[in-house]
């Protein structure tokens, strides 16, 4: 845990009441960090996701509306071969291979082709964990679930990313964007942009896979326009006050009823279907069988749903998967 | 047309109900699982039950249903050509191309008088097109009708294959499913009332006939599209489409704009499959049909007319 992590944590429990309204000396206390200098914006991890492909592509080829002072910003397609084949992996899932087993294993072309992928971003961008590594990394995703915009963050104890999601968030309210953490110990997993310091995920729906629809096209790039406006904003020295942040925070992956050979048996329900977000209670519907029968939540409290019916979970055994709403503090932030 | 005419047509012995011809359309895939499922429980039960009509239900493409992809070589739902069903197989054709030719064993020959009287084949969309039955005539009273009593049974926008959507592709979505479950047996329960005699009424039916599709705006050099289908058009499949009318927006934001002479209407509108076939939406024209009384042809006219081609039963 680094010097400014352990200053924030002594501090944290200091700050009340809401932000702004501090005396200046509380911002003394401000987490420190590096000017990011290096920010990548990944598309295509999964090539039918097809915003980021678009996005990307776009800045590959012209890069005016993503350039910042200070800032070097890179547009990157991360899985070319499935981006032409427009599907979402070749031999393997990106987005689950940047394991420290995978990036360390020795280099081959037996490997399954998003492994190699895997260790060339890692050189290219990381490595993941060292000082060389990027400074931030924009993963751009879409879902067949009706999450609408959605922040995913990996650590409840990145100030910096907090800051960010929060200066997002008000950026575009009315509008919703709302974040989604994942730091389940079992449920958690090796994304490609977990090779930066602070990985973002953005994560827009509902699309189809293989379908660009241009309203989620568009909500995806408001999104990023924000987010490099802060990066921006804190290179120029901005100092960004104590904020709360709500997050829905993953605890359990629900999988489809099956049957004795692995089946699906039943269909998310009706009732729960595009729900994401909502409060699921006990004994809410939640499946529905082939033949017309429900079957009821039966968790000890109200739960919070999202990535409801995604495509791409059929195969992972995940239906939806649960999440606790909870208030995360931010200490302010300003440049080392 | 005579009113009071009644129009005999032939009995419909041999019904299929086909799923899974694109493999990651789910709804048509899991519910012939179901009625398969359903039809082995009942022929435990009863082996001597007679259904006026035998129902086969067929999983088309099932190499591409267990991967869960629109298919493993080529579109199975452009094998059925009369060139692509005749000709040897070889071992090297693509997947696709011999399957055609065993489910044409299995349900045809293709024009032939073994053939099967009516194929219901279930499929989703990624566009906005409700209930949607796809026809290849409008002379086919049978469809057409059945397309009727549809509209009337269902609360579902039905317009005259089943087509249902919006449903992404590898999704099953329980609306969607239980729609496409209650069409299927509004179907069979009309080929049911039709064999055993039922006069359905003549009318008029309003159908949409493909006039040209048209594609995205594309990169000269690489292929890209340039555009999508703009937010006033996207989900507005058979919503009239009048000239001057929003149709793209390019990615800096530009409207582009509908230039054809007369208003059409838009269907297939962004489905996700038709972008490798160089198809943004589709355009149709609306005409009104007018259907005439039908009824199943008596035993003796059937054998009457029947006279000169192998039956079947011998």
């Amino acid at each position: 845990m680094s010097c400014a992590t352990q200053r924030v944590l002594r501090t944290v429990t200091d700050l009340s009441g809401p932000a702004g309204t501090l005396p200046m000396s509380s911002y003394n206390n401000s987490a420190r960090f590096n000017e990011a200098r290096r920010v990548a914006i990944f598309g295509g991890t999964h090539g039918n996701e097809m915003s980021g492909v678009t996005l990307v592509n776009l800045w590959v080829k012209n890069s005016a509306e993503i350039q910042r002072k200070r800032v070097e910003t890179k547009p990157f397609i991360t899985n070319p071969k499935a981006v032409e084949k427009c599907t979402r992996y070749v031999d393997t899932d990106l987005n689950r291979a940047f394991s420290p087993e995978n990036l360390s294993a020795p280099e081959g072309d037996d490997l399954p082709y998003e492994v190699q992928r895997a260790q060339e971003i890692n050189r290219i961008f990381g490595p993941k964990g060292s000082p060389e590594a990027y400074d931030v990394i924009f993963d751009l995703h879409n879902t067949t679930s009706n999450m609408g915009c959605t922040l995913i963050l990996e650590s409840s104890k990145d100030h910096f990313n907090l800051q960010m999601m929060n200066y997002i968030k008000k950026a575009i309210a009315p509008a919703s964007c709302l974040v989604l953490l994942n730091e389940h110990p079992l449920l958690k997993y090796s994304t490609s942009r977990s090779i930066a310091k602070h990985p973002v995920g953005l994560e827009v729906g509902p699309q189809p896979q293989g379908v660009l629809r241009s309203n989620i096209f568009e909500a995806m790039r408001v999104i990023l326009k924000h987010a490099l406006d802060f990066i921006e904003l804190f290179n120029e020295g901005m100092e960004f006050p104590p904020c709360t942040v709500e997050v829905f925070w993953v605890s359990e992956r629900i999988d489809y009823p099956r049957d004795a050979n692995g089946n699906i048996i039943a269909m998310v329900h009706p009732n729960l279907q595009d729900c994401d977000w909502e409060p699921l209670n006990p004994g809410d519907p939640m499946f529905q069988t082939f033949d017309g029968k429900t079957i009821h939540y039966q968790g000890p409290g109200t739960v919070y749903p999202t990535f409801i019916n995604e495509a791409a979970y059929y195969e992972k055994q995940q239906a939806f998967v649960i999440t606790r709403r909870e208030t995360l503090v931010a200490s302010a932030i300003r440049k080392a | 047309m005579e009113v009071d005419k009644v129009v005999h047509l032939p009995r419909l012995s041999r019904v299929a109900v086909c799923g899974g011809t694109h493999g990651n359309e789910l709804s048509g895939v899991y519910l012939v699982k179901e009625l398969l499922k359903a039809k082995n429980v009942m022929k435990e039960d009863n082996d001597d039950e007679e259904s006026p009509a035998s129902v086969l239900m067929v999983l088309s493409n099932p190499w591409a249903v267990q991967q869960c992809r629109r298919y493993v070589n080529t579109d199975l739902n452009r094998c059925f050509t009369h060139a692509a069903l005749s000709g040897p197989v070889s071992k090297k054709d693509p997947y696709e191309m011999i399957r055609s030719k065993e489910l044409n064993a299995l349900l045809g020959p293709k024009g032939s008088p073994e053939a099967v009287d009516l194929v219901c084949d279930l499929h989703n969309t990624t566009s906005n097109m409700g209930l949607c039955l796809v026809a290849y005539s409008d002379c086919d009273w049978i469809c057409l009708h059945i397309f009727r009593y549809l509209q009337a049974s269902t609360t579902v926008p039905t317009r005259s294959t089943m087509e249902i959507g919006p449903q992404p592709h590898g999704v099953v979505r329980s609306n969607i499913y239980t729609t496409m479950k209650h069409g299927v047996q509004h179907v069979l329960d009309w080929v049911r009332f039709y064999n055993s005699g039922t006069v359905f009424e003549g009318g008029f039916v309003d159908v949409y006939t493909t006039v040209k599709n048209m594609d995205y705006p594309r990169d000269s050099e690489t292929g890209n599209i340039t555009a999508a289908i703009h937010p006033q058009l996207q989900d507005r499949d058979f919503c009239p489409l009048r000239p001057e009318d929003p149709l793209f927006q390019t990615f800096s934001g530009e409207t582009l704009r509908y230039k054809g002479k007369e208003p059409l209407y838009p269907f297939f509108i962004n489905e996700c499959a038709y972008y490798e076939k160089g198809i943004a939406l589709s355009l149709a024209r609306k005409r009104r049909v007018a259907l005439p009384r039908i009824r199943v042809r008596a035993e003796q006219e059937q054998q009457a007319n029947e006279l000169g081609f192998a039956s079947e039963e011998e």
